[in-house]
């Protein structure tokens, strides 16, 4: 019983010792994971070792204030960080072993120790510098599309709508804004086309699923196939064609922000983006309060849980729904609109190469909670530039291997890092009255 | 707040599930309405609160029409519903379960610290001691019930529906909640109190309408017999009582030890189980819902993954057996939820019969299907167990819940038994297929099986029972005579063991 209720007028008070017990068992999945990672990297140390030193830059070129460059001797740091993976991966079995969970910070710590040993060992006697500065700046440009993609499923989803259309969505955005921009010659008008075109998308999804509750998984797959054809179709019959009026999109340059953009490391990396970027921080940080603080938040969250609850006391669970996935819809909108406004200067076939699936993987290892879901996106959008910032050293790792690592690292975390991670009670199902 | 409700007709296609009901609730009143399961009353009540509209007949609330398009509507006229399955949002808190949809707060965003106060001032003016920030899923049933009245107080609710709320409560539980009922009725509340039982309806209501298919047939007054009350509900005389001998024990033998169960979330579900029911008795399982009951049934019959423990049946451990050869053990098997779990809803009643005995002859030789000695088979089944039906071809999803059910029971005491499990036999049945099917459950008993009945029902447990086992929190209370009185087996389902009564310790 919960300590919450004092309630001395209650029977079934039970006395001491017939509590329910609870006998979980902690899985040796951490456990295990962390020996297997130590020790494929033992192996991946002893059988091609390198020689020389590593080069880290913590800045760049142009920034205020200026580090020196970090020249480390590539294989004791290797070798050392091997150490205290190998420290960590004993004390999670010994904590395993007295039935006890394995804390996500020392998992995290883990990766990072594996991270600069791994970077240690691929940049040895390169004449190339890791630049640290772009690793980390790549890796939130990449997780961009996946932050806002990811937003999208957790509006939908919260409001127990699944949302496999945010490839669609996207990837309709990304379209419509580079045609937009191209017209208009503003990728403000690019970005305003790329909302609407993802929430037509998820109106579309709305219409199917809420009004005529159709299974939400079919026409999300069959949304995405649907917006692949159509953009495919419209680029070689239309946009290649016209290439010059038509897919020419403008694009957002960085805006500095002063100060803030003089801190070292993070200020480049986080204060000196595209505006698009910084309506992210807002967006991220919007949706959050918005889901947890307001009104509209709360009959979110319940239509998804407990749909007929919300309504037996007034909240119209369609509306809702409808509203959420509009929302989501813009939000995918956004994700969709930085391909063709940041990230490069016309629209190419599929360009968004399955980054919305990436971005509902992001969803479910943030536990359906939009800052979680960010911070996922930002673990995604870094396995996916790592090959970028390897491939400028010079690694002897092959660059298909590596283009294999953000895929792979997103299985893993959403079959096995998550933990108990619940969905909405009532995500998937359609709400028929009485 | 006077309700009237003058002429309802509600019909779901060819089905009238209300045929002009007429109703009056005076303020100050506790008005019982008093069916069978189908006969209606949830439908009324639903049209009553907005979620369905009404064919024909109107709502009045002190003399004047309403006209509701949805629940909000019927919450602003002032009418209050603690629903059967609560409308609760589990993973939600108190606070924030009942401010929602009337949320205090200024542009939109929320003012939980009101919410909070609401709480407090109204479970304080009813002695509910509630914390408004515990979330409703870690909360005892009863008091998620009390939950759902201050929902409903909180939008000033004068007229309030319980919708069959003691379903899920001890007998204890149910004394409060009727003491609760009485004080919202001194205060000048409307009360509509939907129920199927009798001691309650005669414990609480002024007055008592009795429908039955739909329709009104009656109107009743509280100190009218439990003969009288059944026989109007059901439309012919029943007999309340089962009928049983004293047991003759046969050679039979369950015996249960030191079991355990442990469900996917790693809580422990069954915990430390051990008893013996002899052949020739029967022993229920009581227990409020949700106490282990359906994971001890279920692992009987090998249904559940980590169980250890030892289950023998005349001497043979049926621990870590698979289903189909505990089934060919001869352990029978009713589940507690027949349309989920016992029966296949598109399939006929003729391969619903032969669900269980697809592995071999007599009705499977050489991978084929007898056809004609299972539609024989089924023939005899349907007329010796009274199932009412067109033909054995009917797919089982269309009989009632009744009828159902004895085409479960048919399956399953078909064949030659040694051991006989049922869980909840005679949920969602009407009063009529009761009878037969604990008549049924007794002959089981009299051929000398033994039978492991779980029901949250005290009534049905005591009238079965030969000895009653009562569960909580997964383990063993105690194990008492079936004449155990009410108030002590009340007590024990709240989990205080029976030491003063001399029952036999578990």
């Amino acid at each position: 019983m919960s300590a919450a209720v004092e309630a001395p007028d209650m029977p079934g008070t039970p006395s001491d010792g017939v509590e329910k017990r609870q006998v979980t068992q902690v899985g040796w999945k951490a456990a295990g994971g962390l020996i297997v990672i130590a020790a494929l990297f033992a192996l991946l140390l002893v059988a091609a070792p390198r020689d020389g030193a590593t080069k880290f830059a913590l800045s760049r070129g142009s920034d205020a204030l200026q580090i020196p460059l970090l020249e480390i001797p590539a294989m004791p740091l290797a070798w050392s960080c091997l150490v205290l993976m190998a420290l960590i991966a004993a004390i999670s079995v010994a904590r395993t072993l007295a039935n006890r969970t394995t804390s996500i910070w020392a998992i995290a710590a883990f990766g990072a120790l594996f991270l600069v040993g791994f970077l240690a060992w691929a940049g040895a006697g390169s004449s190339g510098t890791l630049s640290i500065v772009s690793l980390l700046s790549g890796s939130l440009l990449g997780a961009v599309p996946l932050i806002y993609g990811s937003l999208s499923g957790v509006i939908g989803e919260r409001s127990g709508v699944i949302n496999i259309a945010i490839e669609g969505q996207m990837l309709a955005a990304a379209f419509t804004a580079a045609i937009a921009g191209s017209v208009t010659g503003s990728p403000f008008a690019g970005l305003f086309a790329a909302v609407l075109a993802g929430m037509l998308v998820a109106l579309v999804l709305a219409l199917f699923t809420v009004t005529h509750r159709v299974n939400q998984i079919i026409v999300g797959v069959v949304l995405n196939v649907l917006v692949l054809g159509l953009t495919s179709f419209f680029y070689t019959q239309v946009l290649v064609p016209n290439a010059a009026t038509l897919n020419t999109a403008p694009r957002f340059g960085s805006w500095t922000i002063p100060l803030l953009s003089d801190i070292p490391v993070i200020g480049p990396v986080l204060f000196d983006q595209a505006p698009l970027i910084y309506l992210m921080y807002l967006v991220v940080a919007g949706v959050s309060f918005a889901l947890y603080r307001t009104r509209w938040g709360l009959r979110l969250r319940a239509v998804g849980e407990h749909p007929k609850a919300a309504d037996t006391v007034g909240v119209n669970v369609e509306r809702t729904r409808y509203l959420a996935l509009l929302i989501g819809g813009a939000c995918a909108g956004l994700g969709g609109a930085f391909y063709t406004t940041v990230a490069i200067d016309k629209f190419g076939l599929n360009m968004t190469a399955g980054a919305g699936f990436i971005a509902l993987a992001a969803m479910i290892f943030g536990k359906w909670d939009p800052v979680r879901a960010a911070l996922a996106g930002l673990l995604f959008g870094f396995a996916s530039n790592l090959q970028n910032v390897l491939s400028v050293v010079g690694s002897p790792v092959p660059s298909q291997f590596m283009l294999m690592v953000p895929y792979v690292v997103t299985l893993f975390a959403v079959a096995g890092l998550v933990g108990r991670s619940r969905p909405p009670a009532a995500n998937g199902q359609p709400y028929v009255k009485g | 707040m006077r309700l009237e409700l003058r002429g309802i007709t509600k019909r779901f296609g060819a089905l009238v599930a209300n045929d002009h009901i007429d109703l009056t609730v005076e303020p100050g009143e506790i008005h019982c309405l008093l069916g069978e399961n189908g006969a209606g009353k949830s439908t009324l009540m639903n049209v009553l609160y907005g979620l369905y509209e009404a064919d024909e007949g109107e709502i009045l609330l002190d003399d004047e029409v309403q006209h509701f398009a949805g629940p909000g509507d019927a919450m602003a006229a002032g009418i209050g519903m603690v629903h059967q399955h609560f409308m609760l949002v589990p993973v939600f808190s108190v606070a924030e379960n009942v401010m929602l949809g009337h949320e205090p707060g200024s542009g939109g965003v929320l003012d939980v610290e009101s919410a909070r106060r609401q709480v407090r001032e109204i479970s304080e003016r009813f002695g509910f001691h509630l914390d408004p920030d515990a979330l409703i899923e870690d909360l005892p049933v009863g008091v998620q019930q009390r939950v759902e009245i201050i929902k409903a107080l909180s939008r000033n609710a004068d007229v309030l529906v319980f919708d069959e709320p003691t379903a899920v409560l001890t007998p204890q539980e149910t004394d409060e909640l009727m003491a609760i009922m009485r004080q919202l009725r001194d205060s000048g509340a409307s009360i509509v109190f939907i129920t199927h039982k009798l001691r309650e309806v005669r414990e609480v209501a002024d007055r008592i309408t009795v429908v039955r298919h739909g329709k009104v047939v009656g109107e009743a007054s509280p100190t009218a017999s439990d003969a009288d009350l059944a026989s109007l509900m059901v439309g012919r005389a029943v007999e309340l009582t089962v009928h049983k001998d004293e047991p003759r024990y046969s050679t039979g033998l369950l015996r249960v030890s030191g079991l355990q169960v442990v469900d996917d979330a790693g809580a422990v579900v069954v915990d430390d189980v051990s008893f013996e029911v002899r052949g020739g008795e029967v022993l229920a399982v009581a227990g409020v819902q949700g106490n282990g009951q359906t994971e001890l049934t279920e692992a009987l019959l090998g249904l559940q993954d980590d169980v250890s423990g030892s289950i023998t049946l005349d001497g043979e451990e049926l621990t870590g057996r698979s289903v189909r050869k505990v089934l060919d053990r001869g352990v029978g098997f009713v589940p507690e939820d027949r349309t989920h779990d016992g029966l296949v809803g598109e399939f006929t009643i003729a391969e619903n019969l032969m669900l269980d005995r697809s592995d071999g002859p007599p009705f499977v030789r050489s991978g084929a299907l007898q056809l004609a000695y299972r539609d024989d088979f089924a023939r005899s089944a349907v007329a010796e167990y009274d199932v009412r039906t067109l033909g054995i071809d009917t797919p089982v999803g269309r009989l009632s819940g009744g009828n159902q059910q004895k085409v479960v029971l048919a399956r399953e005491l078909k064949r030659n038994l040694r051991l006989f499990v049922a869980a909840q036999p005679t949920r969602g049945v009407d009063v009529g297929s009761i009878e037969f099917i604990h008549k049924q459950i007794v002959a089981t008993r009299d051929a000398g099986v033994p039978v492991v009945v779980v029901s949250t029902e005290l009534d049905e447990a005591t009238a079965l029972a030969d000895r009653i086992m009562v569960m909580y929190r997964g383990r063993v209370v105690g194990i008492v005579p079936s004449t155990t009185p009410r108030d002590t087996l009340g007590l024990m389902m709240a989990g205080i063991p029976p030491v003063e009564h001399g029952g036999e310790a578990a």
